[in-house]
Parts: C-alpha cells; sequence; structure tokens
C-alpha cells in the first residue's frame, strides 16, 4: 500500500470512529424523537402533539421578533427573561446566606449540635406549603417569588457549607496555628478552599431546586413567567403551548446545569490537580 | 452487633462527617441536651418575634398559637386522614420508582455500551421540573391519586436511577477482576460485588428521593387543588381567610413529617450499611 493509501485508510477510520461515538452519544435519544414522532401522529392524540409541531409551534412564540432583536419575540421578554431573573436572583440570594452562615455554623462545633434539628426541620417544610404565607406578607409581586426560590434553595447550600468546614483536616488547622496565621487568613486561605468542593456540591443541588421553585412560584397569582404560560395554556386547553414550556424548561435545566458544572471546573481544576498529585505521589 | 446498634441511635450530627462519634453516653447526653435546647430556643426567638406584632396577628400568628393549633390538628381525624392521604401517595409513587429505576439502573451501569449511550438522555431528562408537569398531570389523569403518584415516581426515579448507576458502574476493578480470576460467572460477579457495593448508593438515592417525594407531592395537592392531602388542606385554610394559624400548622407538621422521615431513613443507612462508614475519620 502507498503511503497514499495509509492517509486515506487513516482518515477513513478516523471519520468512522467519529461516526460511532456520534452514534453512540445521541443515538438513543434521536431514536427516541423520531419514535415520540411517529407515536404522536399515529395516536392523533391532542395531549401528546408530535416534537415537529412543538418544536414549530416553540418557534412561533419566541423567535418570531424583528431582526434587530435578534428574532426574540415580545413572549421572550415579558416571560422567559423574568424568570430567569427571579431564579438567578433568589439562587444568588441563596448563595449570598448560605456560604457565610454555614461557616458561621460549622466552624463551632457545639452550634451546629444546636441548630442542626432546627434546620433539617426548616429544610424538610414543602416550599409550596410556604406559598400562602409569603403572599400574605410579601404580596404578589416579583419579591414575593424571588424570597421563595431563596428560601426553598438556601438549605443544600447551607448544609454543605456546614459539612465542608466541619470535616476540615484538623493537621492543617493545626499547621496554621503553629505559624501564627491571623484569623482572617486561616478563614481565607484554608477553610474556605478545603470545603469548596462541599459548597459548589450543594450550590449545583439548589440550582436545580431553584427552577423547581421558580415554576412553583409563577403557578401561584402572577402575570407573566415561564410557569404562568405554562398553566394558562393548560385552562386554555392549548396543549402544544404547554408542551413548549415544559421543553423549555428542560433545556434551561440542562443549559444551567452545564453551565455551572464549566464554571465548576474552572474554579476547582486547583483542587482536583492537587488531589491528583497526592495521589500519583 | 450492640456496638453498631447503640451508634445508630446516636442522635443524626451533620450526615456522614460524625457517624460513629460518641463513645461514651456523657458526650451523647450533652449532645442530646443542646438538641433539645436549640430546638426550644428556636421556638423562644419565633414567640418573642411574632408577639412583637410587626405584622398583624391574623396575618403572621404568634408561634405558640401555631403550636396549639398544630395539637389540635393531630387530634382531627379529618387532618389525619389527610396526612394519610399524602403519605399513601408518597409511599406509592417512591415504590414504583424504586421498581422502576433500580433494574434499570443496574443494566446501565453494568453495560459501558448503555452507559455512553444513555447518559446523555438521562442527563437531559432529569432536569425538567416535575412541578411543570403538574398542568399535563392534571389534564391527563384528573386531581386524584393517580395524578400524585405518577408526578411523584416521575420526580423520585432520577436520584434513585443516578445512584444505582453511579453505584454499580464505580466497583472497585481489582475486586472484579479478582472475581474473575477465580472463575465467577458474570452474573455471581453481579450478584456477590458490584450489588453489595452498590447498595449504599442506592438506598442514598432512596433517601434523596423519599423527601423530594414528600415536597412534590404536597405542592401537587396544593398546586393542583387535589382532593386530600396536607396540600390540599393548606390550600384550603389559606384560601377561605383569616386562618394563617391553621396554614402555618399544616406547612410545620409537613415539615416535621419531612424531618421525621429522613431521619429515620438516616438511621436505617447507618444501621445496614455502617461498614461504609468505618474509613471515614472521625472529625
Amino acid at each position: 500500500m502507498s503511503t497514499e493509501g495509509i492517509e486515506v485508510h487513516r482518515l477513513k477510520s478516523h471519520v468512522l470512529s467519529a461516526i460511532q461515538s456520534f452514534v453512540v452519544r445521541y443515538g438513543l435519544g434521536m431514536a427516541l424523537v423520531i419514535l415520540w414522532e411517529y407515536a404522536a401522529r399515529q395516536a392523533g392524540s391532542i395531549f401528546f402533539p408530535p416534537p415537529s409541531e412543538i418544536l414549530h409551534r416553540a418557534a412561533a412564540l419566541w423567535l418570531s421578533g424583528p431582526p434587530g432583536r435578534l428574532f426574540l419575540s415580545d413572549s421572550v421578554f415579558q416571560d422567559v427573561l423574568p424568570s430567569l431573573l427571579r431564579l438567578l436572583g433568589g439562587w444568588v440570594l441563596a448563595v449570598a446566606v448560605g456560604v457565610p452562615l454555614g461557616i458561621l455554623i460549622g466552624r463551632s462545633r457545639h452550634l451546629s449540635d444546636f441548630v442542626n434539628p432546627t434546620l433539617q426541620f426548616l429544610r424538610a417544610i414543602p416550599g409550596p406549603a410556604l406559598i400562602p404565607v409569603f403572599i400574605i406578607l410579601l404580596g404578589t409581586e416579583s419579591t414575593m417569588r424571588v424570597t421563595l426560590i431563596a428560601f426553598g434553595s438556601v438549605w443544600p447550600i447551607l448544609l454543605n457549607t456546614i459539612e465542608g468546614t466541619r470535616t476540615i483536616d484538623p493537621l492543617q488547622l493545626d499547621t496554621a496555628q503553629a505559624f501564627r496565621l491571623p484569623r482572617y487568613a486561616r478563614l481565607w486561605r484554608i477553610v474556605l478552599p478545603a470545603a469548596m468542593p462541599k459548597i459548589f456540591a450543594g450550590m449545583r443541588v439548589s440550582l436545580s431546586l431553584a427552577v423547581i421553585l421558580m415554576v412553583v412560584s409563577e403557578l401561584v397569582a402572577s402575570t407573566n413567567g415561564i410557569g404562568y404560560r405554562i398553566q394558562n395554556a393548560q385552562i386554555m386547553f392549548l396543549l402544544t403551548d404547554m408542551w413548549c414550556g415544559i421543553v423549555l424548561l428542560a433545556l434551561l435545566g440542562y443549559t444551567l446545569n452545564w453551565l455551572f458544572l464549566k464554571f465548576e471546573d474552572r474554579a476547582l481544576g486547583w483542587h482536583r490537580g492537587v488531589r491528583g498529585r497526592t495521589a500519583t505521589s | 452487633m450492640s456496638d453498631s446498634l447503640d451508634a445508630a441511635r446516636t442522635p443524626a450530627g451533620f450526615g456522614q462527617s460524625r457517624p460513629l462519634a460518641g463513645p461514651n453516653l456523657v458526650r451523647r447526653a450533652a449532645t442530646a441536651f443542646r438538641v433539645a435546647l436549640g430546638i426550644l430556643i428556636f421556638f423562644l426567638i419565633l414567640e418573642f418575634v411574632t408577639s412583637l406584632e410587626l405584622v398583624p396577628h391574623i396575618y403572621l400568628p404568634r408561634a405558640s398559637t401555631v403550636i396549639r393549633r398544630m395539637v389540635e390538628l393531630l387530634q382531627d381525624p379529618k387532618f389525619l386522614k389527610h396526612v394519610m392521604a399524602t403519605l399513601h401517595a408518597w409511599a406509592v409513587g417512591l415504590t414504583l420508582a424504586t421498581l422502576i429505576s433500580v433494574p434499570i439502573g443496574i443494566l446501565i451501569g453494568t453495560s459501558e455500551l448503555a452507559y455512553k449511550m444513555s447518559s446523555p438522555l438521562i442527563e437531559f431528562m432529569r432536569p425538567i421540573p416535575s412541578v411543570a408537569l403538574i398542568p399535563l398531570g392534571i389534564l391527563l389523569w384528573g386531581q386524584g391519586l393517580p395524578m400524585k403518584v405518577i408526578l411523584v415516581a416521575y420526580a423520585t426515579t432520577w436520584p434513585i436511577l443516578f445512584n444505582t448507576v453511579y453505584g454499580v458502574h464505580d466497583v472497585d476493578p481489582v475486586a472484579v477482576q479478582t472475581a474473575r480470576c477465580f472463575g465467577l460467572k458474570q452474573a455471581a460477579i453481579l450478584r456477590h460485588i458490584n450489588l453489595p457495593s452498590a447498595a449504599p448508593f442506592i438506598f442514598t438515592g432512596v433517601r434523596i428521593s423519599a423527601s423530594i417525594g414528600l415536597i412534590v407531592v404536597i405542592g401537587a395537592e396544593l398546586l393542583a387543588s387535589a382532593d386530600s392531602g396536607i396540600g390540599s388542606y393548606i390550600l384550603f385554610v389559606s384560601s377561605s381567610g383569616g386562618q394563617m394559624d391553621s396554614v402555618l400548622a399544616g406547612a410545620t407538621i409537613a415539615g416535621i413529617v419531612g424531618a421525621m422521615i429522613n431521619s429515620v431513613l438516616g438511621l436505617i443507612d447507618r444501621h445496614f450499611f455502617a461498614w461504609r462508614y468505618l474509613g471515614a475519620a472521625p472529625s
């Protein structure tokens, strides 16, 4: 075989393996979508419209605006954007409260004994059950929704921060004390970095909780938002619109999770590096 | 044996950090005392804040009023029926999810090809918030038990599936290879190595799902105005107005039920899978 032939052969096997890995990764999902399309067309049930129809409707709902606004329609600005802002606002609030409070509680062993049962109980209260209380105290504006999201999603962050701060290697803290590191330096350079992986794990769990609570808060006494649109579509019996909302929420949850993982990789890359080094040495 | 039983009885710390701590009775009694004192202090703070009447009492009643109402509710057979309805839907949904996702998880976890093929799909399906399906659920299955059960089953499937796949997939390869060297068949390896080492992970998945499931049932009852359950009770008293004490008492009972379920499952976890924590350094 000539060198050229070998090159062509190598290219071919390269392309083949790329196709193979693509099929393995996305084949099942695509097959299921095609199956759904076929089954929905055969059954003709109004409850389960075929994916192509949902996609068509979604484009009409959200991508029919003027070119100057990147084709985004009014609905994107009236419903999707406010939902996103509430979600992120509530989540950021939960992080801002949960992490400092968690470090404070976790640093003191006795304090965590005192507050643990209370925290376990507060965490177990279902967020939706408090909606009536939140509405009476905070009205039906965005403040109420952001507070509800923050209240519901703060627990994984708080509990993980406490746990992460409590399980620090005592040797590290003793060493720091022996070297007379001041309190804030110990906090900033030892406690916080060591607790970071746990804190990030909690933040990720609460991000998906925040999506759920965002929808919950918009199903009650609201005038806009993705959750409101889904409920409205149900009342008006617009099933394709309802499915559009569900698919949008899935995409939103998936994208947020993916973005957070990228962020975590960047922020905690050093951590994996350190652990890798100690593992190989 | 008695040792592990005693360990299981120690009050729950923060999960796995201090599972076997408290070797002597004095320390355990001190912890129990702090726990009780913590609850009392929390109640006193709430009572103090609510007695200031920053918000009129019809909107935010005193903590002691809520407790009194709670005691009344717990003796009211009608309310207990609501609690039973919630727990019924929760238990059926969670059982359904376990029966579905453990076998599928084992299948996906043991086959490398199935693992690769299904993980993008699971990653996409998992973040769909179950509450987004409430409107669809109402249209398809009405406002009764079937709707609640299906929503709970959907929401609780993912943590169990995820933990099963992870537990079965991340088995110590040396153990598997050793078993293979001794001529164990694939089924025997699955039975004697994969499953025992995955069991605590699967149980953790069930535990996570148990608390998610309870939140989903009550949320569904409230948002779908179901015919019975704690959620529909809360919706009923909140819409009839001026009964904030009942709303808060209902929510508190829901929280206590959730915390109780979680700590019972935690005790079971520590009792049966105590060996898993033996390696962990007590802090």
